[in-house]
């Protein structure tokens, strides 16, 4: 039996699958990735195999994506958590035509075809708005764990209207809707909508086809997978294996070129 | 090594050099306190202040070089204490800065404009000369050339409407000329502008053929970054023997390399072309993100606007100088700012003859001028064909808004999706 791995290292969080030649998932991990990359990205993989119980060795290739997809030393090569999102979401959900990946500092709008290659992405830019950071900001400012932010949004019965893009100054924006006596859900629905309208101003510039698939660690935010629902007047794609889209979609290209090696004839092999 | 061989580079050579002069020329004329004009590539109207001996100066070319040397931001936060917005042209706030510093700059000393000559081609262009007109109390001269601002309805030589663009154009470099006179003191002398035109023939016929050799495979020539050379001495040298004899020498090169299959120094996997104006904080890097991938510029919008048109390859009658003067700025601007504004056809033009793989877009924050509508162009060209693309956006001055990671996070997955599509293409 063959393995392979893909080790997804975002900013915030890195995550490691490993996979079987059956294209199941035998192993994942997730850690924090902190400030030292190269440290996060070998936890994470040393998590997984511990939790498949494999031996190092018989993983025969790793593939590294992400933001520290170069730091992940131990790895064959890289490729960039684009073509792995299109790769995973449409593995995950073969009806996937479009990805919307929602990530610590960056949301990705990404096209894809029925074999997951990316036809057109766009991201946002320079810019940390309609991300997971503008959340964690939010959360800070309200002082709630962040894993409640979606459940305690869903509470909202007067939604205000963030104004602001900025992440920076929505942490003022929310303290100011606070001081005028508005309610923490209300405010907290406000936020997931002003994310979600970016985020969809985003998916209809490469142009939104259904099936779209949510990926990225938000998804786990029910109130953010409701909004863009709303937002986009369309049922998303979400499962629990989401957060993980990027590292699986890695393992499987990772597992494409285990497979070339073993038939040349094959036609896939990674984008590089 | 063969005689011939050491053709190769010599474009390259030869231009780093020209600009080192060019730059030594400035600098003994601010030293001196000598007259000079300041002008901008997209109409210089060079051949006119070449009669009159005016050295020019390029702002926009000063700017890009504080960039290339990595110190634009000092200049920049200079301009933005002075009270001018982080959101204005990177290229204005850079030479304000150096007027205020009287000149300095890491190639030399820029003198003290005695005129200002520019066109409409950009709006930022008359804000930016009144600047000078208030520092300097100097003439400021604008030429207006009629544009066409909608696709497919130029007019040509023989049209009444196109003759009557030509006229409005030539009452106004006869004015240009008067104004010459009273500045410098000097007579114009048609005889001298018939020899500046005919060296002004040269680069323009000599540049139309050096971009179109570019069709080769491989490719003869990086467009973003031995074409930012070429492009500097097409504009700094225009009109002069120099310049004439620069041209000639490297179409020459050109034709050499073409015959004998050499390309750049790239393994040139992926032909594209460049759209917009070039990311000069990290020019060097910004190029190797595509070049580590097999990628090269073949070509540039760049190089057409920038040059003014001269890409054209209009060519004077020396007989009718100015008439025919007159025509040529009509044309080649004209064509300058078709080049921003209807991108879409000439690329459209361009995807087959120079078998391009991909195009990339390059909005940048401070030039709306080039900026605006890039979107639009690039919705309308992948309708119609069947090409890639990429939207990578920065500036083409202000570092503070080119962030590489993220940057090279999309260069790199569009490379995997051209690699991607070339791997279908050959299944099907």
């Amino acid at each position: 039996m063959a393995y392979a791995a893909g080790v997804d290292v975002g900013s915030t969080q890195t995550k490691a699958v490993i996979i079987n030649e059956e294209k199941e998932i035998v192993g994942r991990a997730l850690v924090e990735t902190g400030a030292n990359v190269i440290k996060a990205a070998q936890d994470a993989y040393d998590q997984a195999i511990a939790a498949c119980g494999l031996r190092d060795m018989e993983v025969e290739y790793v593939i590294g994506t992400g933001y520290g997809r170069y730091k992940v030393t131990f790895g064959n090569t890289q490729v960039t958590e684009i073509s792995c999102h299109g790769r995973g979401a449409v593995h995950v959900f073969p009806g996937t035509r479009t990805v919307v990946d929602m990530g610590g500092q960056d949301t990705k709008a990404i096209r894809v075809n029925e074999t997951g290659e990316v036809i057109d992405f766009c991201m946002n830019d320079k810019c940390a708005a309609g991300t997971g950071r503008f959340l964690g900001a939010t959360a800070a400012a309200l002082d709630i764990p962040i894993d409640e932010l979606g459940s305690t949004a869903l509470k909202f019965t007067r939604p205000v209207r963030i104004s602001t893009t900025c992440t920076v100054f929505a942490e003022s924006e929310v303290l100011s809707w606070l001081g005028k006596g508005k309610k923490i859900e209300d405010i907290l629905w406000g936020v997931h909508q002003s994310i979600a309208s970016r985020s969809a101003g985003l998916l209809r510039r490469v142009g939104i086809e259904e099936e779209v698939t949510f990926t990225g660690g938000v998804t786990r935010n029910v109130a953010m997978v409701r909004s863009l629902e709303e937002k986009l007047e369309t049922k998303l794609n979400v499962s629990e294996d989401s957060h993980y889209m990027g590292s699986l979609g890695a393992a499987l290209f990772a597992l494409d070129y285990i497979m070339t090696s073993r038939n040349p004839c094959d036609a896939k092999e990674v984008p590089h | 090594m063969d005689e011939k061989h050491e053709l190769v580079g010599r474009g390259n050579r030869d231009g780093a050099r020209l600009f080192r002069e060019w730059f030594a020329e400035l600098s003994k004329t601010a030293d001196d306190g000598g007259q000079s004009a300041y002008v901008f590539v997209m109409g210089s109207i060079n051949e006119i202040l070449k009669v009159f001996d005016l050295p020019v100066v390029f702002p926009e070319i000063n700017s890009l070089q504080t960039a290339i040397r990595r110190v634009a931001h000092e200049y920049l936060a200079e301009a933005e204490d002075y009270g001018y917005s982080p959101d204005i042209c990177g290229y204005v706030k850079a030479d304000v800065a150096l007027q205020l510093r009287g000149g300095s700059h890491p190639m030399g000393n820029i003198p003290k404009p005695s005129i200002a000559v520019l066109t409409n081609a950009c709006n930022t262009y008359i804000k930016w000369a009144e600047i000078w007109h208030r520092m300097y109390d100097i003439p400021m001269v604008t030429i207006d050339v009629p544009g066409t601002r909608e696709a497919h309805s130029k007019t040509w030589s023989g049209n009444p409407q196109f003759e009557n663009d030509r006229r409005y154009v030539e009452v106004q470099l006869r004015e240009l000329i008067v104004t010459c006179e009273q500045v410098t003191g000097k007579k114009f002398d048609i005889d001298k502008l018939r020899v500046v035109l005919g060296h002004a023939n040269a680069i323009s016929v000599g540049w139309k053929k050096v971009l179109d050799l570019n069709k080769s495979r491989p490719s003869l020539f990086n467009a973003l970054t031995d074409g930012t050379i070429f492009l500097g001495v097409a504009n700094g040298f225009r009109g002069t023997e120099t310049g004439a004899t620069y041209f000639n020498e490297l179409v020459e090169e050109m034709e050499y390399k073409a015959e004998q299959g050499i390309g750049t120094l790239t393994e040139e996997v992926y032909r594209l072309i460049f759209v917009g104006v070039p990311c000069y904080p990290i020019f060097r890097r910004f190029n190797e993100m595509f070049t580590e991938w097999g990628g090269t510029f073949i070509n540039s919008t760049y190089l057409w606007f920038a040059s003014g048109g001269a890409n054209r390859g209009f060519e004077y009658d020396v007989d009718k100088p100015i008439e025919s003067l007159a025509e040529g700025v009509l044309i080649s601007v004209r064509d300058a700012m078709d080049s921003m504004f209807h991108q879409d056809c000439a690329l459209e033009e361009m995807l087959e003859d120079y078998h391009v793989d991909g195009i990339i877009y390059h909005p940048i924050k401070s030039c709306r001028t080039v900026s605006t509508g890039l979107a639009d162009v690039r919705r309308h060209v992948a309708r119609k064909h069947d090409i890639a693309s990429l939207f990578v956006e920065s500036d083409m001055m202000d570092r503070r808004v080119v962030t590489e990671a993220p940057m090279k996070n999309r260069i790199d997955a569009f490379f995997e999706g051209l690699a991607s599509r070339r791997r279908r293409s050959l299944i099907k």
